[in-house]
């Protein structure tokens, strides 16, 4: 069952980083990987409030593997993130290799708090 | 009299005029271009998050507890893409399914950003912040440092091999 919960999250959120990142590269003519940025700093967000709310007593560890685990887990991703840092520094393009690392970092970290406490503000 | 249009309306359509979407056999056409992606990344994202899943029960963290099962699932990740990203863009001309099966599936479903921020987060607010800090810091070196040195060794790899190739050709 916990496998299957697993499985059926990643189903999901993997193609949904693939759309998302394809959707946000789409609208902007920059080689800055946004689309990545965008699915890391979501999935940090929506694991932060599923983290909280299973913290809190208010979702069940069986929502956390199928939330956190499977969708926020094949949501996110940091192979390709580091993957995209290493091209923009290749490609000569130091400052946003840096900016990319620091930024998405800082970004999902934030994002996690912030996840974490809209949970404990609405369950705790 | 209103200006006309050189062009035909036809150019403007968004989706190939071709394919008939209420001819079941033509709806075929779209699936195999965007659904057959689609289908690999799911399938790739499942195989990849049982894995990282799996690595979770092996090596479980206690509360408190450096996270070294993310941070080694996160490396391993990082440094396939590397050699899978040379493979597929500068040794093989790969099939169309298989970057976006193995690299945006399987790996990109085994590597996670997610889990990463939230551990670091659940650390700092439980009072481990020196442990949070250096899981932080330590995740983006191996990361960087695996990507680096994967896309380096198998560049050096595949070019001796084509050396060996030609050289035997000769």
């Amino acid at each position: 069952m916990n496998w299957l919960l697993v499985v059926a999250g990643a189903m999901i959120g993997a193609p949904l980083r693939y759309l998302t990142d394809r959707a946000v590269q789409a609208r902007q003519g920059t080689a800055f990987p946004w689309g990545t940025l965008t699915v890391n700093v979501a999935g940090c967000l929506v694991l932060g409030v599923v983290t909280g709310a299973v913290a809190a007593g208010a979702a069940s560890p069986h929502t956390q593997l199928f939330l956190g685990t499977g969708l926020c887990g094949a949501l996110t991703t940091y192979s390709t993130f580091s993957y995209e840092t290493l091209r923009l520094a290749e490609d000569g393009a130091g400052f946003s290799a840096v900016a990319n690392a620091a930024g998405s970092v800082a970004a999902g970290l934030g994002a996690a708090f912030i996840g974490v406490g809209v949970a404990e503000a609405l369950w705790l | 009299m209103p200006r006309q249009d050189p062009r035909p309306a036809a150019v403007d359509e968004p989706t190939d005029p071709d394919v008939d979407l209420s001819v079941p056999a033509q709806r075929r056409e779209l699936t195999r271009g965007q659904g057959g992606i689609l289908a690999a990344v799911s399938v790739g994202g499942a195989i990849g998050a049982t894995a990282r899943y799996a690595a979770s029960l092996l090596w479980p963290v206690a509360p408190g507890g450096f996270p070294w099962a993310t941070l080694a699932v996160n490396a391993v990740g990082c440094a396939l893409i590397g050699v899978l990203m040379v493979l597929v863009t500068e040794v093989w001309t790969a099939h169309r399914l298989v970057r976006p099966f193995l690299g945006t599936g399987v790996l990109g479903g085994f590597t996670t950003f997610s889990t990463y921020a939230v551990d670091i987060e659940r650390l700092v607010s439980g009072g481990y912040a020196r442990t949070g800090l250096a899981y932080l810091a330590l995740t983006l070196l191996a990361a960087l440092a695996a990507v680096w040195c994967a896309v380096r060794v198998t560049r050096g790899l595949t070019a001796g091999t084509r050396r060996l190739t030609a050289g035997r050709r000769r």
